[in-house]
């Protein structure tokens, strides 16, 4: 059906073919790679830019919402590093190890690339590639799910990122924080690609945070694959606070060990359209999910999170929570499927997902999806949408609380149990800071 | 309790057997040639004695039908059908003249007495005492008796073959008959209403069906008319090789109310045959309509040979202010299923329902499930669903609720449930809910498990035998369902429910 719908090629699509041929040895990596991202490409450009009709991207076209390819970003300038640093970034006071990616860029001069804990090593994605690293190369591309356009994308494209590695038992307990950085002076995008591979029985908190300091137009294609192994532990939050000329496609590959433990929070305020993929695999036996998103918008924001959890192995336990606080015109989309293969017997897995609409001209669609293939499983999914209960607002003004306070309070209420679970104390109060920053810009359009 | 064990004696006596509705009857039938063309569309419709505007429109939906694709999108795999394979139109051979039940070919008559359909009038749907006897007059009808009656229009192959209690229908002012009657006897009220709610446009099937239907009912409640029974339309396919293609219209007017039920069955069969229906509603200001189906296609043996496809296009239009709809259906047959009887919210303060029981064992492949459409202010609906999957069989629920920007204050509650017995089956749900009015409220769960072990622990340590936990528990599972059926077809439906699941406990 979808295929005859594809043949002609929208300038986003003509731009990105354009681009490849140009950037033909350009882009970093031997023989392998090469070949890697032009049978990336190759699938990418059978199929285009997804479209309502592919099933997958239903709420979000990106045929119609990406008009045109930008050209890829330029590598950072001193006076952007400069910028940069002086940002006030949402995680700066947490002590966290800081690997800065400017414009797509890793710059180590302004990272934390010494004094590395024992069993922890850091280095730059183009590296790797250009040297052929043999870890690498063996990982990237293992949690590929099948077909994903955005994922080709990346793959084709991808310049640069970081690749972690924690060696088997080791506990990091220092946090980790990827700090991506738009200048966005000129309409520019970015492949960026980072691999996390967490040794058995080793534990690692990551925190990634998206900011833009000006209001170019800006198309990141953020690729991450995690690969997390048995008893080992990983906690992840990530923040995104572009500006609205962003178009935020983000995918995030996670294969899980037996008894891995792992758990996601992710907060969007910012970016025009913004797409967060989640794609599971739970393969070892007894491994444990906690996956937690917030999505706040305003104005013309779009926001897409999709979520795909396969259950690989028996005896996984996944819990999703997802809430959306849509205010103006905004759009929210929640996409979530948890998948049973016939072994996973003994899954235990609920999803929800809620929606709190704050505008008539708001809205909110919401597929949580259940395929389940083996019979001695408890799976289940909610979603709700609504508007802010009368009543619950009522009962604080009668209490002498002004309407808007009321209202602040509730929808902290409302967004407060996606965030509870965050064990890190002081990630989670600035996740929460960032929460009432959000309530506090109130009507105008938030950047 | 006493229900259960009668299930189980009910799935005891016909062990052998699962499918007792596999016979064929012998009779002679007249058919058109095989394939599809403008030819066989005008053959069909001169079979009719229809009117032209009638001819054009099928034409034009088959026009329309040959620059379209299969829809591929369901959780459902099957070899590609060749429409050209297959007989459009056959009726059992008539004599001239055919006026009362007593004419009706016997072995017709026959076949749907074993059926448990009685077309003669007076008595009743298998599960309640029948009561011999002669017709006491219409009178007694109208004005309540407390045993149920049913009235029947008995559709074999491609033609109705009976309707019964049409004159006391007629006395109360309600038209049912078969809808090529309609449209040579009432062509302005069929042609003013059909295709109005499924238009000729919307999907591959449902525009083949309106180029080559050929038969189906119509009913029509005036206003303010309370149906004085329940409407019945029990669909039988015969001839081998041979699609059915039904459609059905019902118009409840201003204040009326009509509960409709629906059957059917098929021969056992190595080939499988299509059978794409179509079926519109519409409710108009205060009108209530109550759709039931209980589903028992031939399924296909064990290993997943033959079966019908029931590709079956089902919607109903609360276009009125107050107007409720509400359809219940009980799917056990059908080699697969492809149905999702909806509802478009029109009219302020509209209502619409949906509760459905799927149950797939063997090789059967379900998808099916409901759309809510809110369009109106203040609009509610309610989605119960219950699957239910063993064998080898796939199961899946495919809803969408839909608030559109006017829709204030609409409501949707859904529930679906999914139940796995075996651990090669599958069930799946794939619901997507899309609000765009803030007041709008939408409340979605699903859940799917397998049959506790501590319940089935418990029953076992109560005496019950295996098979008979099993029937407890899944009639359990089911009941908010049943009990939205009439109580003729809940008693029906839950000997179905058993004999389904026959063979997929142990």
């Amino acid at each position: 059906m979808g295929e005859n719908v594809t043949a002609n090629r929208t300038p986003a699509e003509i731009g990105l073919a354009e681009a490849f041929a140009q950037l033909d040895g350009k882009l970093p990596g031997n023989s392998d790679v090469k070949a890697k991202r032009e049978e990336a490409f190759a699938r990418f450009g059978s199929v285009g830019l997804p479209h309502r009709r592919v099933e997958a991207w239903h709420y979000t076209d990106l045929k119609s919402l990406q008009r045109e390819a930008l050209p890829l970003a330029a590598p950072p300038s001193a006076e952007a590093k400069t910028a940069a640093w002086n940002a006030q970034t949402l995680f700066a006071g947490l002590g966290a190890r800081r690997l800065v990616i400017i414009d797509g860029t890793v710059v180590p001069a302004l990272s934390d690339m010494d004094g590395l804990e024992p069993g922890l090593t850091v280095s730059t994605m183009a590296a790797a590639l250009s040297e052929g690293d043999p870890f690498v190369a063996s990982h990237l591309g293992t949690g590929r799910p099948v077909d994903d356009p955005a994922v080709e994308l990346n793959t084709a494209f991808m310049g640069d990122g970081v690749v972690i590695r924690v060696a088997e038992g080791a506990v990091i307990e220092r946090p980790i924080h990827l700090v991506f950085v738009a200048t966005g002076d000129v309409p520019a995008s970015t492949f960026v690609r980072s691999l996390v591979v967490v040794g058995n029985g080793a534990k690692l908190t990551l925190a990634e945070s998206h900011q833009a300091l000006g209001a170019a137009a800006y198309q990141p294609n953020i690729g991450l694959e995690l690969v997390v192994g048995d008893d080992a532990q990983v906690d992840y939050v990530k923040c995104l606070r572009e500006s609205t000329a962003s178009q935020h496609l983000a995918s995030f590959m996670t294969a899980l060990g037996a008894r891995a433990v792992f758990n996601h929070f992710s907060l969007t305020t910012g970016g025009a359209v913004v797409r967060n993929q989640l794609f599971l695999k739970l393969n070892g036996e007894g491994a444990c999910v906690d996956i937690r998103g917030a999505n706040l918008l305003r104005g013309n924001q779009h926001a897409d999170t999709t979520l795909v959890a396969d259950h690989l192995a028996p005896g996984c336990q996944a819990r999703e929570v997802f809430k959306s606080v849509l205010a103006d015109e905004s759009r929210g989309i929640f996409q979530g499927k948890i998948s049973v293969a016939p072994d996973a017997q003994k899954t235990d897995a609920k999803m929800m997902a809620q929606a709190l609409l704050l505008s008539e001209t708001a809205e909110f669609d919401s597929k949580p999806e259940l395929e389940i293939f083996a019979d001695d499983v408890q799976c289940g999914h909610g979603t709700t949408a609504g508007a802010l209960d009368e009543d619950l607002r009522f009962y604080l003004m009668a209490r002498g609380i002004p309407a808007d306070e009321a209202e602040s309070l509730l929808i902290q209420a409302f967004v407060g149990e996606t965030l509870e679970n965050i064990a890190h104390e002081s990630l989670k109060s600035v996740l929460m800071s960032a929460v009432a920053d959000w309530l506090q810009a109130g009507g105008a359009s938030h950047a | 309790m006493a229900a259960v064990q009668e299930t189980v004696e009910q799935v005891r006596q016909i062990d052998v057997d699962q499918y007792k509705y596999g016979f064929v009857t012998n009779i002679e039938s007249e058919k058109a040639p095989k394939g599809l063309s403008e030819d066989i569309i005008r053959f069909i419709s001169a079979k009719k004695n229809e009117p032209e505007w009638m001819l054009d429109w099928r034409l034009e939906a088959y026009r329309r039908w040959k620059t379209m694709q299969e829809p591929s999108w369901a959780r459902v795999d099957y070899p590609p059908i060749d429409f050209q394979d297959l007989y459009y139109y056959s009726e059992p051979k008539k004599k001239p003249a055919l006026k009362s039940l007593d004419e009706v070919d016997p072995e017709i008559l026959a076949t749907y007495e074993k059926l448990g359909i009685p077309l003669k009038e007076q008595k009743m749907l298998a599960g309640v005492v029948s009561d011999e006897g002669e017709d006491a007059g219409g009178d007694e009808a109208a004005s309540g008796q407390p045993r149920a009656r049913v009235a029947v229009d008995a559709v074999f192959d491609s033609v109705s073959v009976a309707t019964t209690f049409k004159e006391e229908l007629a006395k109360a002012g309600v038209i049912f008959c078969p809808i090529s009657e309609a449209l040579r006897e009432h062509p302005d009220l069929v042609r003013k209403y059909l295709g109005t709610v499924v238009p000729t446009t919307d999907n591959f099937y449902a525009t083949l069906n309106s180029a080559v239907f050929s038969d189906g009912s119509f009913v029509y409640v005036p206003e303010g008319v309370r149906c004085p029974m329940e409407l019945s339309t029990y669909f039988r396919i015969n001839e081998a090789q041979t699609g059915q293609f039904e459609r059905t219209l019902i118009i409840a007017d201003k204040g009326s109310y009509v509960s409709y039920l629906e059957g059917c069955t098929a021969p056992m069969r190595d080939e499988n045959q299509l059978h794409a229906a179509v079926v519109e509603l519409v409710a108009l200001d205060d009108a209530e309509i109550k759709y039931s189906t209980v589903q028992n296609w031939y399924p296909g043996d064990a290993d997943g040979k033959g079966g019908i496809y029931n590709f079956v296009t089902k919607r109903g239009d609360c276009r009125g202010r107050n107007s409720k709809i509400s359809w219940t259906q009980v799917e056990t047959g059908s080699a697969i299923t492809w149905k999702y009887p909806s509802c478009v919210l029109r009219g302020e303060n509209s209502r619409g329902e949906f509760y459905s029981i799927a149950i797939s064992n063997g090789r059967q492949q379900v998808d099916s499930g409901t759309k809510m459409i809110h369009l109106g202010k203040n609009t509610s609906s309610r989605i119960i669903s219950k699957g239910i999957s063993a064998g080898r069989s796939q199961n899946t629920y495919r809803g969408l609720v839909s608030a559109h920007r006017k829709a204030s204050a609409a409501r949707n509650f859904t529930c679906c449930d999914s139940l796995l017995i075996g651990n090669e089956c599958g069930a799946h749900t794939v619901p997507y809910i899309e609000a765009k009015n803030a007041s709008a409220t939408f409340e979605h769960e699903a859940t799917t498990s397998k049959i506790s072990d501590d319940q089935l622990f418990y029953c076992l340590q109560r005496g019950l035998s295996e098979e008979e936990a099993v029937a407890l528990i899944v009639n359990g599972f089911v009941r908010d369902v049943l009990q939205q059926l009439p109580m003729e077809f809940a008693v029906e439906a839950q000997k179905l429910i058993s004999i389904s699941l026959e063979g997929s406990v142990g």
